[in-house]
């Protein structure tokens, strides 16, 4: 019997508003921070500087303007793909409005320097609550949708809506485990090489499952409903879907190659990133395929042209990645802009491309009207390619080379580019083009709204689109023989738990160990806990976003330890709530600079850091020294640090005030006599007790002098 | 790799296992999908692969085809 119902456009066109209106904010975000890097007079506030706004730009991209998209899309395909409207209304207006307000909260707080300090991962506590409610939210909606479907059978974009939400549960719960010491701060519960593990686990799989399976489930709805043709392969996509998410969960130590993590670990990320070229190259391949003998409808339908310039994007990226874990490679391009350059092919081909093509083809059939114009929909499809070649090539040429610069050495065995600084300013250029790019990209996004807005108004929202499918019927007995997987396929709860486990095994195996086992981080008896003062300095490194150019691993290759110093050791970590290894170097590497500036150095630079680096492209903070320090949480901080196992004798937290006083007295004391009158009450001086702290519990031997030869 | 894995992790009875284990699990589950997906009817593939294109009312017909 046939049944009547309604698909509900109204939360698909307005998670497609959205997608459009944060994707226009984050670039544009991001094209201030790209400005930035070759115009340090573009940090105007201390709001605004460098390090806020480039986590402010990573959090839009991903959670605002991928999120929403994956939202829309799912909104839209996951009613006709099971037959019914949506579980409830209510639910997909309260996802909708709570992650909307997830990402305002996320623009304000961002900026003002609540952060925790782990990339992709920054929103403080209370927004990490709220991301979870919403997600369960959402959730419920799609697995009450999935309860009562008329079509038996779940189609594999389903399967990727259902790991995509089980995983990302997973893990954003595990990554922001947290210790609060106010409404906006806290600190990581993991510390040094164990928080590492963790976040980039959390990094890389949030781009397998925010960035990567969401949009693979939309290409394999939206790919096939463009070009009207089913899918190459329903069997390869299978291969691909389990293959994939087994796959991915383990790749994350990648993220860590040479530095002080266990070396099994490095070798699970990198045997396993290698294997997931095959799944990812196979669902690509199929992407394509289904294109076979549409090709000349490419060449007239923008819509195809986004998706197949996006599937080939992730190709491209998906070959590169794999050969990125590679050691040798690794070893080149880790810390630069190749890396940089690497996520824009993904983000902007992949994801960008892939959400135009389904808005492009989407907004029409929302609003029952034909697309305002394919010429301005194409002028859109080739400013944007143009975009993301000045973008990406000319940073794969800066950090190829700059990578050379650092590790070039004199016929005597001298490091000939001494100074980092002068590794930077060589590829001025190639930033100025990647700010090029930038703007040919964001002027097709506007061109595109344009173009929407238009549509839009030629048409009218078809709110509640009427449909009929027949009924589920109940199962027909005499199924014996039946296959397992198709079974699976039929029921979804039982494929929500399969999934989970397939990737917590991943999950546990590589983190579960390092917590375990002692010996994976050996303790170094020199490590102490930091002073009070140092602590108060270490969450302002944090607030200011300091790890987003400079890195605190000093990797086990000559060039390194020649420039920076010993290399780091896992024990030194032990104390540091959240690790800030960093993961990119637009700064020197900073784990060894304690003692190596005297106190003045870093006053006078902090102020104006071209006073003591000519030329330095780093932004100055001048409010460090109007600012005061709070000291009133003091006690709480070094309560929380005792909580999580740091060594303070017991009744420390009430008197870590005076142990306050008598370092910043040294400090301002240490100033005055290179003729610095500074106030010792100001943030500065916290900052420079917990740099001139950096890696001094390590310091490698004195030279021996002669002597003391034998 | 297991030999890594072990090395780094004598203070764990027996640790090998787990691996060993977790290889075994997925190394069965991928030959099991494979088997399957040779095993499968035409039939069935063709009706999931066209889900997203036959939106209109599809589903009972292919599904009677179906067995």
């Amino acid at each position: 019997m046939m049944e009547r119902f309604q698909y509900d456009n109204r939360i698909a066109k307005n998670f497609m508003f959205v997608t459009l209106l944060w994707g226009v904010v984050g670039t544009l975000v991001g094209l201030t921070a790209a400005m930035q890097l070759v115009l340090p007079s573009w940090n105007f506030a201390e709001w605004g500087s460098f390090g806020r706004l480039r986590p402010l730009h990573t959090n839009a991209m991903v959670f605002a303007f991928v999120g929403n998209a994956i939202f829309a899309g799912v909104y839209y395909s996951l009613q006709r793909l099971l037959k019914t409207r949506m579980y409830s209304d209510l639910l997909s207006a309260i996802h909708f409005w709570g992650w909307q307000l997830i990402i305002v909260a996320a623009a304000i707080t961002l900026p003002l320097g609540m952060t925790t300090g782990k990339e992709y991962a920054e929103l403080e506590w209370p927004i990490d609550i709220a991301i979870t409610l919403v997600w369960v939210v959402f959730g419920i909606n799609m697995f009450g949708t999935i309860l009562k479907r008329r079509e038996r059978h779940l189609y594999v974009a389903i399967w990727f809506y259902i790991a995509t939400w089980v995983t990302v549960a997973m893990l954003h719960i595990v990554n922001s485990i947290e210790l609060p010491i106010s409404l906006t701060k806290s600190y990581s519960y993991y510390a040094g090489v164990q928080d590492a593990l963790v976040q980039w686990w959390y990094g890389h799989n949030a781009v397998a499952f925010f960035l990567t399976t969401p949009f693979l489930g939309l290409m394999y709805y939206f790919l096939p409903k463009a070009a009207n043709r089913p899918v190459y392969s329903y069997k390869l996509s299978i291969i691909h879907f389990w293959s994939l998410i087994f796959l991915y969960i383990w790749a994350g130590p990648h993220h860590l190659l040479y530095s002080a993590l266990p070396e099994w670990a490095q070798s699970l990320g990198v045997v396993f990133s290698i294997m997931l070229i095959a799944p990812s190259w196979g669902g690509m391949l199929n992407g394509l395929l289904t294109l076979r003998g549409a090709w000349d409808r490419v060449r007239e339908d923008p819509v195809l042209k986004f998706m197949v310039v996006a599937v080939t994007c992730y190709g491209m990226a998906t070959l590169e990645g794999p050969l990125l874990s590679i050691k040798s490679i690794n070893a080149i391009a880790h810390f630069t802009d190749w890396i940089i350059a690497h996520v824009h092919i993904g983000g902007l081909g992949w994801n960008g491309f892939l959400a135009f093509g389904m808005i492009y083809w989407m907004a029409p059939r929302l609003y029952g009207t034909k697309l305002y114009s394919t010429t301005l929909a194409n002028w859109h499809f080739w400013l944007g390619t143009l975009g993301i070649i000045f973008y990406a090539i000319p940073l794969y040429f800066a950090g190829f080379f700059q990578s050379l610069m650092w590790k070039q050495f004199t016929p005597d065995g001298f490091l000939v580019y001494k100074n980092f600084l002068d590794t930077l300013l060589e590829i001025q250029t190639a930033y100025w083009l990647r700010a090029l790019g930038g703007t040919l990209y964001i002027t097709g996004i506007l061109i595109m709204m344009y173009n929407i807005k238009k549509t839009v108004s030629t048409g009218k929202l078809i709110t509640n689109e009427d449909a009929e499918a027949p009924a589920m019927e109940a199962e027909a007995a005499g199924h014996s023989g039946e296959h397992w997987h198709r079974a699976i396929e039929k029921r979804p709860i039982q494929m929500l738990i399969l999934s989970l486990i397939v990737v917590g095994i991943g999950g546990v195996l590589e983190i579960v160990p390092t917590f375990l086992v002692k010996s994976n981080i050996p303790t170094i008896s020199q490590v102490k806990p930091y002073t009070p003062l140092e602590l108060h300095g270490r969450d302002i490194y944090v607030r200011e976003g300091c790890y987003t150019c400079h890195s605190q691993m000093i990797r086990p290759f000559r060039s390194e330890t020649e420039r920076y110093g010993e290399y780091a050791k896992a024990g030194e970590f032990v104390y540091d709530h959240p690790f800030q290894w960093g993961s990119k170097r637009t700064g020197p590497d900073l784990l060894r600079v304690g003692a190596k500036y005297p106190d003045s150095w870093h006053y006078y630079h902090m102020f104006d850091p071209t006073s003591m680096s000519p030329g330095s492209l780093m932004p100055a903070y001048t409010a460090m020294f109007e600012n005061e320090l709070d000291i009133t949480t003091t006690e709480k901080k070094i309560e929380a640090m005792r909580t999580m196992g740091v060594p303070y004798a017991e009744d420390f937290p009430a008197k870590a005030n005076d142990d306050i006083v008598k370092q910043r007295d040294a400090i301002t004391a240490r100033l005055k006599k290179d003729g610095i009158d500074a106030q010792s009450d100001r943030e500065i001086i916290a900052v420079i007790a917990y740099l001139q702290r950096l890696g001094t519990d390590i310091k490698s031997k004195p030279v021996v002098e002669i002597s003391q030869l034998p | 790799m297991l030999k890594f894995i072990k090395h780094h992790m004598d203070t764990i009875n027996g640790i090998g296992i787990y691996p060993a284990i977790s290889f075994v699990l997925f190394f069965t589950f991928f030959v099991l999908m494979l088997v399957w997906l040779r095993k499968v009817g035409r039939d069935h593939m063709d009706h999931m692969a066209a889900l997203p294109i036959n939106e209109e009312f599809s589903t009972l017909e292919i599904e009677h085809n179906d067995h």
